[in-house]
């Protein structure tokens, strides 16, 4: 019979950009059971909701998470915006679109080159964040800020694009598209790589569908669901479906998120096509009274930002789901049987984000 | 356009009425509690296609509620930090951190 050991994983480990930590229970090299604790850096962010005005709070939301900070506030707005019955612009609701997807590939790249770092192919990392620079760079042309926006406002947005901007926004798109799809092959064809993602940490559309499994991490194992397709923002404008795949592998899951950085690209060109022109903002007058479940797509998946108002400046609740504490009880599920070896490469094909889910 | 429904309903039939929604084929969205004056508010959320169904009950400080882990096990994670962030009691999770779920340096549960 094996011998059963426990093996402390993280919070520190250099696959790890941020703190989880897991006991590994192993039978030689072989995990049986995973068990998480999160929690090392909590910072109470919801809490932070009773010293805070709601229109304060915008800037609170966009602080839980430095990769998706746009889509935080966005979602938070989106949620008041609903309580309130404010409508926002046009203008407005395309310029989010166009945000999102930016930050959406800007996310999608940066977890490519974190996982070229995880198996040690350092120029592919390289290369990939080449790319994402630029996606930086013009995040800082449109908003002046690469990791924090505050573009975002209940009513609409502070900052708008000219067409030039749009135009040339367009054109470092299609170069990137085509220097992205020269790096994917790499990705996806190259043996060393393939060897560490196909056939790793299996998981099947019903247990993604049974752990809440959200996102690309839910799509690369088949189920076809975006919730883009609710219809916030400019998406109901906007031809697209769900990117998905039916192998539910460590490879699956690097393959739906390199369709999607091009899906998101097709996006923006969509949205800079139909742009209107107009106000990027209304006037937001009294105080939001009622609750609201918003859900947005982020880069990791569906995010739930609940707000629950009494008519005064300050909010009762506000609570945010975010998709990797949806995704952490599906990626324990996959390290059930896996190899010790390969535990920091499925925990990081969920693509895990802890300053999100430790809000 | 998506329903977005909140359906109120006692403590005492949490379980029958998860168990609905799971034999109706929704998978688990969310739980969280808020704090009201004498206890708190529970919302558990869930899922089919687009459409999210929360399930409402309010209970008193100390009142102890039955986990749903054994109807959807990835209830496990929210059960804990509820418990650990605002002190619900909640008996019988499948994996029960018993509080060190969060390691925060402020003395949990908030109040």
């Amino acid at each position: 019979m094996s011998k059963r050991s426990i093996v402390p994983f993280g919070p520190q480990h250099p696959v790890l950009p941020e703190p989880i930590h897991l006991d590994l229970a192993l039978e030689d090299e072989k995990v049986v059971e995973a068990i998480p604790s999160i929690g090392f850096v909590h910072r109470g962010l919801e809490k932070l909701v009773e010293k805070k005005d709601f229109n304060e709070y915008v800037y609170v939301a966009e602080r839980i998470c430095g990769i998706c900070s746009f889509m935080h506030g966005m979602g938070y707005c989106e949620s008041v915006e609903n309580i309130m019955e404010v409508e926002i612009p046009p203008r407005a609701k395309y310029l989010r679109t166009i945000w999102c997807e930016m930050s959406r590939i800007h996310s999608h790249l940066l977890w490519l080159g974190l996982l070229a770092d995880a198996f040690g192919f350092e120029s592919l990392f390289m290369e990939t964040w080449r790319m994402r620079e630029k996606v930086l760079d013009m995040f800082e042309y449109s908003t002046g800020g690469r990791v924090i926006f505050s573009v975002n406002k209940i009513g609409g947005q502070r900052k708008d694009m000219d067409n030039d901007m749009i135009r040339e926004f367009l054109s470092v798109f299609a170069d990137m598209e085509r220097d992205l799809k020269e790096l994917v092959k790499t990705f996806l064809n190259n043996s060393a790589v393939n060897s560490r993602l196909r056939d790793v940490g299996f998981l099947t559309k019903q247990q993604a569908f049974d752990l809440g499994a959200v996102g690309p991490f839910m799509r690369s194992s088949g189920i076809s669901r975006d919730t883009r397709k609710l219809g916030y923002a400019a998406y109901p404008f906007l031809d697209f479906e769900p990117i998905t795949s039916d192998v539910g592998d460590c490879y699956a899951r690097t393959d739906v998120r390199i369709r999607e950085i091009f899906q998101s690209i097709d996006l923006i060109r969509q949205a800079a096509a139909k742009i209107p022109n107009g106000e990027v903002s209304v006037p937001v007058k009294g105080f939001p009274q009622g609750e609201y479940f918003m859900r947005v797509e982020q880069p990791r998946g569906e995010a739930i930002y609940y707000v629950k108002a009494n008519g005064t400046k300050f909010l009762d609740r506000v609570r945010v789901r975010t998709p990797t504490f949806a995704n952490l009880p599906g990626m324990l599920e996959t390290m059930k049987g896996c190899q010790l070896a390969d535990v920091p490469i499925l925990i990081l094909t969920i693509d895990p984000c802890i300053s999100c889910t430790e809000r | 356009m998506p329903e977005n429904i909140i359906i109120p309903i006692s403590s005492e039939v949490l379980l029958e009425e998860v168990l609905k929604m799971k034999g109706g084929g929704c998978r688990l969205v969310q739980i969280c509690a808020t704090r009201i004056p004498d206890g708190y508010e529970l919302s558990y959320s869930f899922g089919k296609d687009f459409d999210l169904y929360t399930l409402r009950f309010n209970i008193g400080e100390e009142v102890e509620i039955p986990s749903i882990s054994g109807i959807y096990p990835a209830s496990f994670l929210y059960e804990n930090e509820i418990h650990d962030l605002f002190g619900v009691p909640i008996k019988m999770i499948s994996l029960d951190y018993k509080g060190g779920l969060y390691r925060t340096e402020k003395k949990t549960p908030f109040k």
